[in-house]
């Protein structure tokens, strides 16, 4: 295999990490926005202690994927940085807003009133960031990048003010929600709470299942390169099949209170997702014409960065393994039923 | 761009040397078992989160700045030296993925695996201040590749990551974070001991933060003149300005002070210290220094901030050094470090110093290589995007730093303002017990 291809799996695998990991960081952001009733500030209790201690390793994902990018696709990454200028700004404008504001609130001395405000900050940067990250993948999936714009509208905001950007964008959302409610119910103790979240979780399912038939269905003319992957070919019958199936076993494990693999459903499902794109998007990286081989870097950096990966992951994986064992230990391999029995 | 760099410098600052101030404290708290070292690398543990997660973001945003400001730097450059940032990326990995370990896990590790994960947040933080400084050091004097009709052939990222300027500049900038932020707490709890001249706490973290940015800040003028005598070599243009050597000369004096008049092409107004100059640069107090005049005047940088910035930087370090070897007489002298309130009140004075002189540093640095962005190659104007109305996120951006700096100010007031009481740091029930 080419190293163009390594580093283009690479870069799916840290784009798979950041959504299971750093997207759901962001879902439970938007369900501490959503929350409601009597156990509101119970959920925001649960939602700050799940993901104190790993929202900012989650985050690097991101960090890395932006550095791969501009070390390996340096010709991608200029025409990319240069037409969604607009959104990559309001993204990282989301992202500065949502990481200060739990910074903020959740390493401050004293305990009093400003924080519902950061609170506040926090949940709706968190509403807005995965919006504009699937605008954003919608946009790149769609390419209608201008050659030579004559005006500002169509260099700048008509690539990605389009439906199916904007479907995108709301996809994404969706299943970081999903992810987070499904997370959060391993996460709790509390029966109430996990009521709650279970609701939510099947909610999100329903939705982020349509959504993915109606985003496909909007790639017809929105991103027909997509839509003719995977409506013409076998595989792409197949996966359709595994998504939609996916989606309906987490429903019925959700319901029957087999949390963990629900969980592990809602983990496949994103992950299958964001392959599918992945080998129906390759080798472009932005239709029509930018793709993995004529954007790369010269060979030797290539080489030299898929050196500093491997050693990089060396150090990485385990250190990562080490943190998720320290605070998500038991809800790894298993979760604590409310009475204390260890169940799958 | 600048600004966000101008920003997020100083949270890089102090979030790659705090960790080593909070990992001192808890040594010191293991070796002696003092509640009160426990209590301080609590309190400097939560002040490290703000100012790591604030570095983090806007570490995030300049990884995007770079594309959405200089696409055509970025696509010059990515390739040569964007291995480094890849290097940079694992070490933040690290390092966040051991901060969460430190500041979640007190009571969910043993104290020796939480020390361990305090030290490799501190070294991590190091290593990624160190590769960032590096591919920095590139700009100024590029290597590891070669010009084929234009475009940049034969790359060798490991000869450009280990570029002479940053190899120099990479410890100028690792002893200024620790100078800097050493003093910046010193001078904080200075401050308060003024207020409570008997509280141990603060006596106890003046102690730490003093050691550690005194040592800094006396072997930095030893780096700053490795860093000098190299620059001298790879950007005499450099230099000559910073130096306010206008002709070439041999026996070359040292300036101190002065007005550019660009009509008689001098400085006004100039101090001079005979030979200085060319002894320092070639240990001969007759060896030539070359002046900025022989050079074409397109490619000079703007003389007078960059000339102002230098000498505000180098000032300001002999001031903290200064400083420092006059807290190590007093430590000496049958330790009278506490009475002396004319000390503590200069280290009050010199708490925001640190950051002025990196402030200064960098822009003496980065104006100074103006109108160049990789000197030789690459001019600024021509690496900028062409996306029109930048003002707009410029204005944006500028609003969002201003708003996080008064609040980091505000929050770090609340922190210090919470002094514990005695009572709090004797009590036994403050101990962690391991898991």
């Amino acid at each position: 295999m080419e190293l163009e291809v390594v580093l283009a799996t690479v870069l799916l695998i840290a784009l798979t990490f950041y959504a299971l990991l750093g997207g759901a960081d962001f879902g439970a952001g938007v369900w501490h926005l959503l929350a409601r009733g009597p156990t509101r500030r119970a959920q925001h209790q649960l939602i700050g202690e799940a993901i104190g201690p790993i929202w900012e390793a989650n985050h690097v994902w991101l960090i890395l994927i932006v550095t791969i990018l501009f070390t390996a696709f340096p010709r991608a990454y200029v025409h990319i940085s240069t037409t969604l200028h607009i959104p990559l700004t309001i993204l990282v404008i989301g992202i500065v807003l949502r990481g200060s504001a739990f910074a903020f609130r959740h390493y401050d001395i004293k305990d009093d009133d400003i924080h519902l405000r950061w609170d506040q900050l926090f949940a709706i940067s968190s509403l807005i960031s995965p919006l504009l990250l699937g605008i954003i993948i919608g946009a790149i999936t769609a390419g209608h990048f201008p050659v030579n714009a004559g005006n500002f509208f169509d260099g700048y905001i008509s690539p990605w003010l389009q439906l199916f950007p904007l479907s995108m964008g709301l996809l994404t959302l969706l299943l970081f929600l999903y992810l987070a409610a499904t997370y959060l119910i391993l996460e709790s103790r509390d029966l109430t709470l996990q009521k709650i979240f279970r609701k939510r979780a099947i909610t999100a399912a329903l939705l982020a299942g349509l959504l993915e038939e109606v985003v496909l269905y909007l790639g017809r003319s929105g991103a027909p390169r997509l839509w003719g992957e995977l409506t013409t070919s076998l595989w792409g019958g197949l996966i359709q099949l595994g998504v939609g199936s996916l989606t309906v076993a987490a429903i019925i494990l959700l319901v029957t209170q087999r949390y963990w693999w629900a969980r592990t459903c809602a983990i496949l499902q994103v992950t299958l997702t964001i392959w599918t794109w992945g080998l129906a998007q390759f080798p472009y990286l932005m239709p029509p014409d930018l793709t993995v081989f004529n954007t790369s870097a010269p060979g030797i950096t290539l080489q030299f960065i898929a050196g500093a990966l491997l050693v990089g992951t060396l150090f990485l994986f385990p250190s990562l393994f080490y943190l998720l064992r320290i605070f998500k230990g038991s809800t790894l391999f298993g979760y604590k039923r409310p009475n204390g029995k260890e169940s799958l | 761009m600048a600004m966000s760099l101008g920003f997020h410098i100083i949270f890089a600052v102090v979030g790659m040397a705090m960790p080593v101030f909070m990992v001192m404290a808890e040594w010191r708290w293991l070796k002696t078992g003092k509640a009160v070292y426990l209590t301080i690398a609590k309190r400097w543990a939560k002040g490290t989160a703000i100012f790591f997660a604030i570095g983090a973001v806007t570490g995030t945003v300049l990884s995007f700045q770079l594309g959405l400001l200089w696409p055509r730097f970025m696509e010059w450059a990515g390739p040569i030296i964007g291995p480094a940032f890849a290097i940079e990326g694992f070490a933040f990995f690290t390092e966040a993925i051991f901060l969460g370990i430190y500041l979640y896990g007190w009571q969910k590790v043993s104290p020796g695996a939480h020390i361990m994960a305090g030290g490799v947040v501190a070294l991590s933080g190091i290593t990624s201040g160190v590769v960032v400084v590096m591919a920095n050091g590139w700009m100024n004097t590029p290597r590891g590749f070669m010009m084929h009709g234009g475009i940049p052939a034969n790359i060798d990222p490991f000869a450009a990551l280990f570029n002479p300027s940053g190899l120099l500049q990479a410890p100028h900038m690792i002893l200024a974070a620790f100078a800097a932020t050493g003093f910046a707490v010193a001078g904080i709890h200075a401050f308060l001991l003024l207020r409570q001249p008997s509280n141990t706490f603060h006596q106890s973290a003046l102690k730490i933060a003093l050691v550690i940015g005194g040592i800094s800040a006396v072997l930095q003028p030893l780096s700053g003149d490795f860093l000098a005598k190299q620059v001298a070599e790879f950007q005499p243009l450099k230099l000559a300005v910073f130096e306010a050597q206008v002709e070439t000369q041999r026996g070359a004096p040292f300036r101190i002070g002065g007005i550019w008049n660009p009509e008689s092409e001098i400085f006004d107004y100039v101090v001079k210290i005979p030979y200085a100059l060319s002894l320092m640069l070639t240990l001969d107090p007759n060896g030539p220094v070359i002046g900025l005049k022989d050079f074409p005047r397109e490619n000079w940088p703007p003389l007078g901030v960059t000339r102002t910035a230098f000498q505000l930087m180098v000032f300001i370090g002999f001031f903290m050094t200064g400083l420092a070897l006059w807290g190590l007489w007093l430590a000496f002298k049958n330790n009278t470090l506490f009475q002396s309130r004319r000390f503590l009140q200069a280290m009050v004075f010199a708490s925001p110093l640190g950051f002025i002189a990196i402030e200064a540093g960098w822009v003496a640095t980065e104006v100074g290589r103006q109108p160049w962005v990789i000197v030789g190659y690459l001019k600024t104007a021509d690496a900028v995007t062409p996306v029109p109305g930048l003002i707009l996120p410029l204005m944006i951006f500028c609003a969002l730093y201003i708003f996080l700096t008064c609040i980091v100010i505000w929050l770090m007031w609340r922190h210090v303002s919470a002094t514990p009481s005695q009572f709090e740091m004797t009590s036994p029930t403050e101990k962690a017990e391991p898991a």
